[in-house]
């Protein structure tokens, strides 16, 4: 079954045309990245699925249905998103707790301390953390709240935005870690953004390379990992990446 | 004492009601290491102390005139002498203190969350929403508030009821400007993305989530406008327009005062020194809060 389906998804920043004629394809359980360079568009496919660029012609079908162009409370049930920055995703006034209350309290959920608890322990945050503020807490343990924050109405889809761009490396392979094992344990399926190859092989089934707001090439990973692109642009990427690996 | 502060200082708070302490707990530690701030902090208190207690530290009636002992020095039997009706100064000052309080206490509530609310939205909103609500804080801004306040109090008649509404009507558009410029900057923040994507509605964004941000600043200017709140009162009060006689409010006092400057100074003088002293206690403690509550570099300590 089809998870999201984008088809002819042409996005605008008013007079701004940022992508052309965007299609995709991304079954239910998988992982697929959106790659490319900065200002090629795909963080602004995310924002646009999401609800946050509501400026957008063509279709977005989450599990057969079209989407409307603003946010509603059923959709946001299906798919959430976790921001790049997490120190620019948390709200600094409020609590962890707080932060992930609010989802139960929008939605009208019972049972809140619970609910808490249990996603807390499944990011891997200990109870202790649950009334300190973001400035208590490390870049890593920030990640690990915005993530649960995204899992709290135990939505289908994640739309993930960099996550791990902003961290430290060690860091970095820890929140990798917990979010392949919430994939398992949750049958989630990811839309990651990124231009970090080697996380795309670390984490994905599918990529797509997006540049000047169009989709160059759509491959699997495995493809990827043999080294196999197609298009000039991406095994341009593929160089380039490698390059820096080394 | 120690388990008391070891429980607000906790790193790992067991509850929301200890982690707001806790945090309140930090804000006022900080406000205490700064001389000014406490200087401050401790002239309001005892305006607030005075304006409470009034009747006990008032030596006489502050309305009882004693025209036998008019204009007298300031001595042990009046502290700060007499006016020209033989009331005691002293005493006057003291119940002057409650209605100086009460002022810029209803001011504030009255301006503040008025203020606050139409920033938020104009900021929220943006596109008409704001052109509108920003087109009649400007009209507000561009004329002075003492003429302002003036106009207003002419229209609705002297008295000090109309002397707060007016110095409210001319305070709130400054705390609206203030109040939308924050929140633009934290609308496209990616926080305020997040609870817009958990399904909140545009209010409980804006009342949850965006006006808290606000209210630290709000507080701050809120503070440092007290002291021009309680000039603006004494400025009314002084041409007649503010309390009306004989309620003892402090500009009124200096006004009448103005016919003896030469000879008895004492009469317009020390009215004169509470109103300098409270202004300049709002003055500190606005600029210390501000140091403590700034989002920018305050709080991350």
């Amino acid at each position: 079954m089809t998870a999201l389906s984008l088809k002819n998804l042409d996005i605008f920043y008013g007079e701004a045309h940022i992508t052309h004629d965007v299609n995709l394809e991304i079954a239910d359980g998988e992982s697929f990245a959106l790659v490319g360079e900065s200002g090629s568009g795909k963080s602004t496919v995310l924002k646009a699925i999401a609800g946050l660029a509501p400026e957008w012609t063509g279709e977005i079908n989450v599990f057969g249905k079209p989407r409307s162009h603003g946010i509603d409370r059923a959709f946001s049930r299906q798919c959430q998103m976790v921001f790049q920055d997490p120190y620019g995703s948390l709200h600094p006034r409020k609590t962890v707790d707080a932060t992930l209350g609010e989802a139960l309290t929008i939605h009208g959920i019972g049972d809140r301390s619970a609910r808490i608890e249990e996603v807390m322990s499944s990011v891997g945050l200990d109870r202790k953390f649950r009334f300190r503020f973001p400035h208590q807490l490390s870049g890593g343990q920030r990640q690990r709240v915005a993530i649960a924050r995204a899992l709290m109405l135990k939505p289908k889809v994640l739309l993930l935005d960099e996550p791990t761009s902003a961290l430290d490396v060690s860091v970095q392979a820890e929140i990798l870690n917990l979010l392949k094992r919430l994939r398992q344990e949750q049958n989630l399926t990811f839309l990651m953004v990124t231009h970090n190859l080697p996380v795309v092989s670390f984490l994905c089934d599918r990529l797509a390379v997006m540049r000047q707001g169009r989709i160059v090439e759509v491959a699997d990973v495995a493809d990827l990992k043999r080294g196999d692109l197609k298009d000039p642009y991406s095994r341009e990427l593929m160089h380039i990446s490698a390059a820096h690996a080394n | 004492m120690t388990t008391l502060r070891d429980w607000l200082i906790d790193d790992s708070p067991a509850s929301p009601m200890q982690a707001r302490l806790g945090r309140f707990y930090r804000i006022f530690g900080a406000l205490m290491h700064n001389p000014l701030a406490v200087v401050g902090a401790i002239i309001i208190l005892v305006l607030v102390l005075t304006a409470l207690f009034a009747p006990w530290i008032a030596t006489h009636d502050p309305l009882r005139q004693a025209l036998g002992e008019r204009l007298l020095p300031p001595s042990a039997a009046h502290w700060m002498g007499t006016d020209e009706l033989g009331r005691d100064i002293w005493s006057r000052v003291v119940y002057g203190a409650r209605i100086t309080l009460a002022i810029v206490t209803l001011v504030a509530v009255l301006a503040a969350p008025a203020g606050l609310v139409i920033g938020v939205a104009a900021g929220y909103f943006g596109g008409w929403v704001d052109r509108i609500l920003m087109g009649i804080t400007d009209i507000f801004l561009s004329l002075p508030k003492l003429i302002l306040a003036l106009a207003f109090v002419a229209a609705l008649g002297p008295g000090i009821e109309n002397a707060i509404i007016a110095i409210a009507i001319t305070s709130w558009p400054g705390y609206a400007r203030v109040a939308r410029a924050e929140t633009m900057t934290f609308k496209n923040s990616e926080f305020i993305s997040a609870v817009r994507l958990l399904g909140a509605s545009s209010l409980r964004v804006n009342l949850g989530h965006v006006l808290p941000l606000c209210t630290s600043s709000m507080i701050v200017r809120v503070t440092l406008d007290m002291a021009g709140i309680i000039l603006t009162a004494a400025g009314l009060g002084f041409i007649g327009l503010g309390a009306q006689p004989p309620l003892p409010e402090w500009g009124a006092m200096i006004s009448r005062g103005r016919s003896f400057i030469l000879d008895q100074w004492w009469v317009a003088t020390m009215p004169g020194f509470a109103i300098i002293l409270v202004s300049l206690g709002f003055c500190f403690l606005g600029d210390g809060l501000r140091d403590v509550l700034d989002p920018k570099s305050g709080e991350q300590r």
